[in-house]
């Protein structure tokens, strides 16, 4: 088994209208790492993501998911070591209900049914959301879909999570409880996100991306202390590293 | 402002499931029951003749039944009812001027073929709608999915059946965020010109069409291969038999026979 359980080889990847959207990019992300995808808008945060699923596959270049190349044939074992969860829950959760939408995944890789259920109340457990599996996803309220979407990857057991801006959209409190539950996973994590705060209380590693390819690659910590490389990625440092306006400068 | 008509529309039309309690009579019911009894009942009440209004009549026992063991609450069947039935005044609206020839007289009045046939649309339109509704509200329509499939309804209906169901919805409220946008641009001119309405569309298309690409790439993710597996353990017990029997046995007699004329005979043969 390789020790890089994600890796992207020199990726090229254009939109269909001719746009480039990666333009040769590379890294490798090791078990248990967790890992910030930072960026402007179009930067190709979410292009990747969607490349290590195999939703979108690159025009040359390699990615690779634990022992798997990603092309059309190992989509079957790509996904199921691989939980994505998508910017809006509405997306995901199309199910009447929350229990069946967490059921979904463990129900299309063919589990009996008792390792359904084992699964499904272990995922909603683990996401803080057993009290909502009965309730009807377009009920929920937005920190509540999302937890109900982490719970509906969790229940396929996936070694890798990758998560298209998890904190879009959530009040202060759900952001909070998010950044708890992400934290608690020892799964090996992608997040793609603008919320660079998160990124440093979540992820020890981030990379840093710019027009289609990687401009950084580091220490979370290193990465946003270099103020110049941010500003030059249209970022600028977490609030958590800002000097306090009332304080004054650190 | 006219696109918080729509979204007050909308928040009435608001979900039919779980307007009955699950632990009703009706609630508890085999969904294949439920589903094959509502298929005979419109089967039932599209055979009639279109002049018959009065011999339809009792089949609204079948409604009134399934709201009782339901414990459905009225109103919201009955708004719903009156919100599509636009659609059925059109259909017959010009039957009484088409079809102008008497057919028989309620005291003083004349009854025309275009004014019965007109009723019977109307009465017909409403038994049907209000027990399809009722059949959605008291099983859910996930439920009512899963006997359709049971029933080899084709797996390709089936599923879009649900996603519409589920999406419906989200696609209303981006035609009315679209409206609304609008509206706000063009203070003087809130609703659309037909010019304008094509580009509209054209947006709320391609919106819905990304869409549904995203939660195409969604389910894939989470291994869809093209069947959807729904959980839903169906057992027919004794109750359900009895229940489709029962009703299957109701409909048969009331089309059959012309129960509101056999019972005003009986009812007259009496006082006589």
């Amino acid at each position: 088994m390789s020790h890089h359980l994600v890796s992207l080889s020199d990726v090229v990847f254009d939109y269909p209208d001719g746009t480039p959207a990666l333009r040769g990019v590379s890294f490798a992300i090791h078990h248990g790492e967790s890992v910030g995808l930072v960026g402007a808008n179009g930067a190709g945060k979410s292009t990747i993501l969607l490349h290590l699923a195999g939703v979108l596959l690159p025009r040359s270049g390699e990615v690779r998911v634990g022992d798997w190349p990603v092309t059309p044939k190992t989509l079957a074992q790509v996904r199921r070591s691989l939980g994505f969860v998508f910017q809006d829950p509405d997306d995901q959760l199309f199910s009447p209900s929350v229990g069946d939408d967490v059921a979904f995944g463990p129900l299309n890789l063919g589990l009996p049914d008792d390792v359904v259920e084992e699964r499904v109340v272990y995922a909603l457990e683990r996401a803080g959301a057993t009290a909502l599996r009965p309730r009807p996803p377009y009920r929920l309220s937005g920190g509540e879909k999302r937890a109900a979407a982490i719970a509906s990857v969790l229940s396929m057991s996936p070694d890798v999570l990758v998560m298209d801006e998890p904190s879009a959209g959530l009040d202060p409190a759900a952001r909070r409880r998010l950044i708890g539950l992400l934290r608690s996973f020892e799964h090996t994590k992608v997040v793609a996100t603008h919320d660079l705060d998160l990124v440093l209380e979540v992820c020890a590693r981030t990379i840093v991306l710019r027009d289609g390819r990687v401009a950084a690659d580091g220490p979370t910590a290193s990465i946003f202390s270099d103020e110049a490389l941010l500003s030059d990625c249209h970022l600028e440092k977490p609030l958590r590293l800002q000097s306090c306006p009332r304080c004054g400068p650190r | 402002m006219r696109t918080d008509g729509i979204a007050a529309a909308l928040a009435h039309v608001e979900r039919l499931d779980g307007l009955a309690r699950a632990d009703s009579l009706a609630g508890r019911l085999d969904p294949r029951a439920k589903l094959a009894t509502t298929l005979a009942f419109l089967v039932t009440v599209a055979s009639y003749g279109r002049y018959q209004v009065t011999a339809l009549l009792p089949l609204a026992l079948f409604p009134v039944a399934i709201l009782t063991l339901g414990d459905v609450p009225l109103a919201p069947i009955l708004i719903r009812v009156a919100l599509v039935s636009p659609l059925a005044i059109l259909v017959g609206i010009f039957n009484p001027i088409l079809d102008p020839s008497p057919i028989g007289s309620l005291g003083p009045f004349v009854i025309t073929a275009g004014w019965a046939s007109f009723a019977s649309i109307l009465v017909r339109f409403a038994l049907s709608v209000s027990a399809a509704l009722l059949l959605v509200a008291t099983t859910g329509l996930d439920a009512v999915c899963a006997a359709l499939s049971r029933f080899r309804v084709p797996r390709v209906l089936v599923v879009q059946l649900l996603f519409l169901y589920r999406y419906l919805f989200v696609l209303f409220g981006e035609v009315s965020r679209t409206l609304r946008a609008y509206a706000l641009r063009s203070p003087s001119h809130p609703v659309p010109r037909v010019r304008e309405a094509g580009a509209l569309l054209g947006q709320v298309l391609l919106r819905t069409l990304s869409r549904a690409q995203r939660v195409h790439a969604a389910m894939l993710c989470r291994g869809f291969d093209g069947e959807l597996r729904l959980r839903r353990p169906l057992r027919a017990r004794s109750a359900d038999v009895a229940f489709v029997v029962t009703w299957f046995a109701f409909f048969a007699l009331s089309r059959a026979f012309d129960l509101p004329r056999l019972l005003g005979n009986a009812v007259a043969g009496a006082v006589r």
